[in-house]
């Protein structure tokens, strides 16, 4: 495949033990231990951070932008996502973090609940027309996008074609800046505070459009600790908190779904494995009548990001005290939805499960796969480095793996060849 | 080029069951790079056909042979057999128990959506015999 993948989600050769947690929590099946180390198929993964969560030896990691990337723009704008505010204790506005953003060093901030909220407007819009198929299914979780992308080509059409709040809020911040500073365009820097590297990944290879108007992440676990600070000499505060309930409401799953108003005909699905149990029922119209699908890789929403400090469900406490005595909604759309919200290219299917060729080959390739499938153990152990017996015949089959790999296998024949030499295998388990 | 040749059993004493069969056949089919479109039409008229075997027949077999340019799928039962074809094919009518129906199903849409999302359909039934229905996708309809 000519193409390239840019990937937030990586692997620390020098820390990876080899063992086989991440493969089998993956749940694209994208990973695979190859001589001791583990190897991420580039083409599967969709940087939802289920490895990152389970590897014990802190070797899989998430690249984003480290805080000294603030010093590339002249003027730069902070973009704090409405889980952020949920991290931290005994607050009771959201503007306590925004004047310590500033105070931390940057020359403004645009939250991204603000642009949220124009985002649920916009989806309203679109659910009251008849343009996309029903349900429509949310896009704002890049890894779901991508999940989508390789596992339901059937559901493409479904996939609501909105820019995340994000980009939006980049957008909008870009322009008022460049308003009110005078200065260009590419002087302004707006820095995402991330709570995940798929989000990470949505910047540097974005879905729906051809390049992110967001120049740089930051993780909410690096920011965390000198923004604490910094909030502690807020006592002078500007008034800068924009959004209402709705947007605040988009830090955890059922948030988007909820802020649509006009609706109550949705299902809000999270966890990376509840999201692909809805996807495969939504693929078999198990549900007629459903208006909207908000699904979220993440346990919990946003606030569960693998890049967050708090426990999520905590985060969520925290936010419910923030909501409250604020404006259902701060900002409205006024007039049609602008065209810099809307996708400008074709969700595309990525077939990376397929066995490739044509279809001849591909049926012999299946023949085979089922035939080594039979002959080994169906122990599913994971010693061979692939995560089930099926998927290492695949990987036979695709040239990447041999039958030698599998280690009950290969006990076996060893045992065979002692029994032939005449010598008693030893028993000592 | 050689076909594909699947078999499943579904159980008629475990209702939480039904539906693998069409999962897994929808997993196989996707490695095998068939159209989403077909995909699609398989497993919805599968999922319904399994569903009638749990409720209805105590239980069934299906074989599923995939060609080149389409697939079949055949369910086959030992149930008590279908009195009137056309009134079962009808929307709508069900004889579904109490309890299938508080599960959400019973809507009396399981033939008609079987014959709706194949190419092909073709069924069979003797009282007290039993039932077979022959489903065909084509790949490229």
């Amino acid at each position: 495949m000519a193409q390239t993948y840019f990937h937030s989600v990586t692997l620390d050769k020098d820390l990876c033990m080899g063992c086989i947690n991440c493969i089998k929590r993956c749940p694209t099946q994208a990973i695979r231990v190859r001589d001791g180390k583990a190897d991420i198929m580039a083409e599967r993964c969709i940087d939802c951070a289920e490895c990152i969560r389970i590897c014990p030896h802190h070797a899989k990691k998430a690249i984003y932008d480290p805080l000294e990337i603030l010093d590339n723009f002249k003027y730069k704008i902070a973009l704090p996502p409405p889980s952020l505010y949920g991290q931290f204790n005994n607050m009771d506005e959201t503007d306590i973090v925004l004047n310590g953003l500033l105070k931390m060093g940057f020359d403004d901030v645009f939250e991204v609940a603000r642009a949220a909220e124009y985002v649920s407007d916009a989806t309203r819009r679109i659910l009251q027309t008849e343009s996309i198929d029903r349900p429509v299914i949310s896009s704002a979780c890049p890894a779901v996008a991508k999940l989508i992308r390789v596992r339901f080509p059937q559901l493409i059409d479904h996939v609501l074609p909105l820019n995340a709040p994000i980009e939006y809020a980049a957008h909008m911040a870009k322009d008022e800046a460049v308003e009110k500073t005078g200065l260009k365009r590419e002087e302004i820097g707006c820095i995402f505070i991330t709570p995940c590297p798929a989000k990470v990944t949505a910047i540097h290879a974005p879905i729906g459009i051809e390049k992110s108007e967001v120049d740089a992440a930051i993780a909410v676990k690096d920011v965390y600790p000198k923004l604490i600070s910094a909030m502690k000499h807020t006592e002078t505060m500007d008034y800068l908190a924009s959004a209402g309930r709705i947007g605040l409401g988009w830090a955890e799953s059922g948030g988007e779904a909820a802020g649509l108003v006009s609706t109550d005909n949705y299902l809000a699905a999270d966890g990376i494995e509840n999201v692909i149990r809805v996807l495969e029922d939504l693929e078999d119209e198990k549900y007629g009548q459903l208006d909207f699908v908000e699904l979220n890789a993440c346990s919990g929403g946003c606030v569960g990001g693998v890049l967050q400090v708090e426990n999520p469900y905590i985060a969520k406490a925290k936010l419910k005290r923030l909501r409250r005595y604020i404006p259902v909604s701060k900002n409205h759309l006024t007039g049609s939805v602008p065209a810099k919200m809307l996708w400008n290219k074709d969700l595309t299917y990525n077939p990376a499960f397929e066995l490739g060729g044509t279809q001849r080959e591909r049926f012999e390739k299946y023949s085979q796969m089922e035939k080594i499938t039979a002959e080994l153990p169906g122990l599913d152990c994971g010693s061979c480095g692939a995560p089930t017996c099926s998927a290492l015949a695949e990987d036979i089959v695709r040239g990447l793996a041999k039958r030698g790999d599998c280690t009950v296998l290969m006990r076996r024949r060893m045992e065979g060849v002692l029994k032939a030499l005449g010598k008693e295998t030893e028993n000592d388990d | 080029m050689e076909e594909i040749k699947l078999h499943y059993d579904v159980p008629g004493d475990d209702f939480t069951r039904a539906g693998e069969a069409s999962a897994d056949l929808k997993s196989r089919l996707k490695k095998l790079g068939i159209p989403s479109a077909a995909v699609r039409k398989v497993s919805i008229a599968l999922y319904e056909g399994e569903i009638n075997l749990a409720i209805h027949a105590g239980g069934g077999a299906i074989d599923v042979v995939i060609g080149g340019e389409s697939l079949t799928m055949i369910l086959s039962d030992h149930g008590p057999g279908i009195k009137d074809i056309s009134l079962a094919m009808s929307e709508g009518f069900s004889t579904a128990p109490d309890e299938v129906r508080s599960l959400g199903f019973g809507a009396g849409m399981g033939l008609p959506n079987m014959k709706k999302y194949s190419d092909d359909f073709d069924i069979e039934s003797q009282v007290g015999v039993g039932t077979n229905v022959t489903m065909k996708v084509y790949f490229d309809a």
